[in-house]
């Protein structure tokens, strides 16, 4: 048999219809949806007389538009709140299953999939949110999807989709200490541009990814639609296997055995080609900071803002003199002299309890600087939220000064209340520095979880190593 | 009307805050909103190429490399179709919008680099300049005589040719996805049972 890479697997299981010259029907095993991007799908649905084909396969949250406090208060935002209820009926009358704000299990979607288990090695799963390639971390294909697609998978369980390219990224070697999953892929996307990924579902491996935890894996795949790529994926492995057992919605005891044996099958066979490959050493990574308008902009702590003239192309000329002057920044600033007015620990990229253990340890005993105007900590959900204050880290957090707030997501996209003003400056775990992506005309800079404590903490990006990154795994 | 910006992302197309929206319409008078309008009051901005009175009525969006990266919202694609483009014109797209343009009968047509250089200094030199696109035969030209030719999938060019119901088009295959779903039994069960008193439908 021709040997197979992953993708080229979980794609030839998922095919119902294929003819030549033809994109293939391929069927969904998970759909989640929230209350952003479903509204006129459900529209389009009801309009066309069409019914939910699935509904036991479809999970619905409430995420992008949530309050992070005072939840039990009365919703003020008046569109956020016609979203819940168009949600919230829409999910009845179909018979789909709903976390709502009040739910134990509410947290953001990339979250909660994986968290309680939804999320399985080998399934397709989609979202009409770009960050689904977060799933990819377990060996799924997962990818975003517009709004009419949200109601092409309502209506049929299936997706008309040609078939993408691979890219093969190797992260060889040992992460050095205070080097995160972040930073790991920060540092890819540096290397592969924002647009490096197009048309390619990636697959990550090598030392380096192996070492990682799912939460590490998650990260990393989540912003594989940074690097252009819709999907990003690792292939399962024990450590997988051990974060899976004995979740809500994972099978248990003989039929969890057999659906390691199967989970196991998973990955790509020796032999197996790729369309592409890239190979980095982890040694050679630092952490990282984005200084421009798009995640692509990114160096290392210990580098500089860099001139326009620093690039070739005319029009990365003219991109980054643009950025520079969004970012209000000057070409040749080291990036240790930026300072920082809010920070932003939480989103799909970075709110998981690895994050927050990390950033909880880092400042534990010490105090946000005075200059920092607010410090968020919004754990990616309720689950999260609850196991973390078992463990005491809200405690950590609000006597460092930080703020601890209810799951969402937050100032990542600032749909609910948490909007980063004008012209201020983030030090954020979140995964996309767009121009007004946290709020109108803000600046981000995209760190990880511990960058941001230690940004915190100093009043502006410091190299963590110089803090004690002992526990920083 | 000519972009000249690379990696333009949804973002900028369609800000966060109209994602609250219940329906697909009225996104043109809001699209690049922030390039668009001086707050508070939203003031026309003079320097952006969208309030350029030469630019008035454009039906053809001029852009560059990568165009549409980031969020998958498809409230960019309808904000560009309500605007009153037809077409779109770049040497990429990121792969999210390039799908969501088809499902809203836009063309996302694909020129090399150096052609859609050309074009960019065509309009800018020529006001009032105007392109002919024939999907059928995938052709782009002006009235002095240049074509460039451009690629597309010919499922995508049926597609916006006949403006067909994709999901009635998967339907027409019923049968093979109720026979992939026998063969392949895919179940959502819950081993425990977790707050359900917390699922706001009771299930």
């Amino acid at each position: 048999m021709t040997p197979k890479n992953l993708y080229q697997k979980i794609w030839d299981n998922h095919v119902v219809h294929e003819e030549p010259g033809k994109p293939s029907i391929i069927y969904i095993d998970r759909h989640l949806i929230h209350e952003g991007t479903s509204p006129q799908a459900f529209a389009g649905l009801k309009s066309e007389g069409r019914e939910v084909r699935r509904p036991d396969l479809t999970f619905a949250v409430m995420d992008h538009s949530v309050p992070t406090k005072d939840r039990l208060l009365p919703i003020v935002d008046h569109d956020a709140k016609l979203q819940f209820e168009a949600l919230a009926k829409n999910c009845a009358e179909t018979g789909v299953r709903l976390f709502d704000m009040h739910s134990q299990n509410q947290g953001i979607v990339h979250i909660i999939g994986p968290e309680l288990g939804i999320t399985q090695p080998g399934q397709t799963i989609v979202c009409g949110d770009s960050h689904t390639s977060t799933h990819g971390a377990f060996g799924t294909l997962a990818f975003g999807i517009g709004t009419s697609e949200v109601e092409h998978v309502l209506a049929t369980q299936c997706l008309v989709q040609g078939k993408s390219k691979t890219l093969h990224i190797v992260v060889n070697g040992k992460r050095p200490k205070g080097v995160t999953a972040k930073d790991i892929i920060l540092a890819i996307i540096g290397k592969i541009g924002i647009g490096g990924g197009t048309g390619h579902v990636i697959e990550y491996g090598g030392e380096a990814i192996r070492a990682l935890s799912m939460d590490g894996r998650m990260t990393v795949c989540n912003m594989s639609i940074e690097g252009g790529a819709r999907a990003g994926m690792v292939a399962p492995d024990d450590t997988t296997f051990a974060y899976m057992e004995g979740r809500p919605f994972v099978p248990r005891g003989k039929d969890f055995q057999a659906a390691v044996e199967h989970w196991k099958l998973l990955r790509t066979d020796d032999g197996a080609t790729f369309d592409m490959t890239i190979e980095l050493r982890a040694e050679e990574i630092g952490p990282q900071v984005t200084w421009g308008t798009n995640p692509g902009m990114v160096t290392s702590v210990t580098g500089r803002v860099p001139d326009p003239h620093d690039f070739k192309d005319l029009n990365d000329q003219k991109a980054t003199e643009s950025a520079l002057k969004y970012m209000g920044l000057k070409a040749g600033t080291p990036i240790v002299d930026i300072p920082v007015d809010r920070v932003f620990i939480g989103s799909c990229t970075n709110s998981r309890l690895d994050d927050l253990r990390a950033a909880a340890q880092l400042v534990a005993g010490k105090h946000v600087a005075k200059s920092i105007k607010q410090a968020l900590i919004v754990p990616g959900s309720r689950g999260i939220k609850t196991q973390a204050e078992k463990e005491g880290l809200d405690r950590v957090f609000t006597q460092a000064g930080f703020e601890w707030r209810d799951a969402g997501c937050s100032m990542c996209i600032g749909m609910n209340a948490d909007v980063l003003p004008p012209h201020e400056r983030s030090a954020s775990t979140s995964n996309r520095n767009f121009e007004g992506r946290q709020g109108r005309d803000s600046r981000t800079h995209l760190v990880s979880p511990v960058m941001a404590a230690a940004a915190a903490i100093a009043g502006h990006f410091v190299d963590v190593r110089e803090f004690d990154v002992a526990h920083v795994e | 009307m000519p972009l000249d910006k690379v990696n333009v992302d949804t973002d900028q197309m369609v800000p966060k805050q109209f994602l609250k929206a219940l329906t697909r319409e009225g996104f043109g008078r809001i699209l690049f909103y922030d390039w668009r309008y001086f707050q508070p009051g939203d003031r026309p901005n003079p320097d952006f190429v969208m309030n350029f009175p030469r630019y008035n009525g454009a039906s053809v969006l001029l852009a560059r490399t990568n165009f549409g990266c980031g969020s998958s919202r498809e409230h960019a694609p309808w904000g560009v179709k309500d605007y009153g483009f037809r077409a779109i014109i770049a040497p990429s797209y990121a792969d999210i919008f390039y799908n969501n343009c088809f499902k809203n009968g836009i063309l996302p047509a694909i020129l090399k680099e150096a052609e859609v250089d050309e074009l960019f200094k065509r309009t800018e030199k020529e006001e009032g300049y105007s392109l002919s696109i024939d999907l059928p035969n995938q052709t782009i030209s002006d009235k002095h005589g240049l074509t460039y030719t451009f690629e597309i999938a010919p499922a995508r060019k049926e597609v916006l040719l006949k403006g067909l119901d994709d999901i009635a088009q998967t339907l027409q295959h019923a049968t093979e996805i109720d026979a992939y779903e026998e063969g392949h039994p895919s179940t959502a069960t819950m081993y425990e049972t977790v707050d359900v008193k917390y699922y706001s439908n009771g299930r």
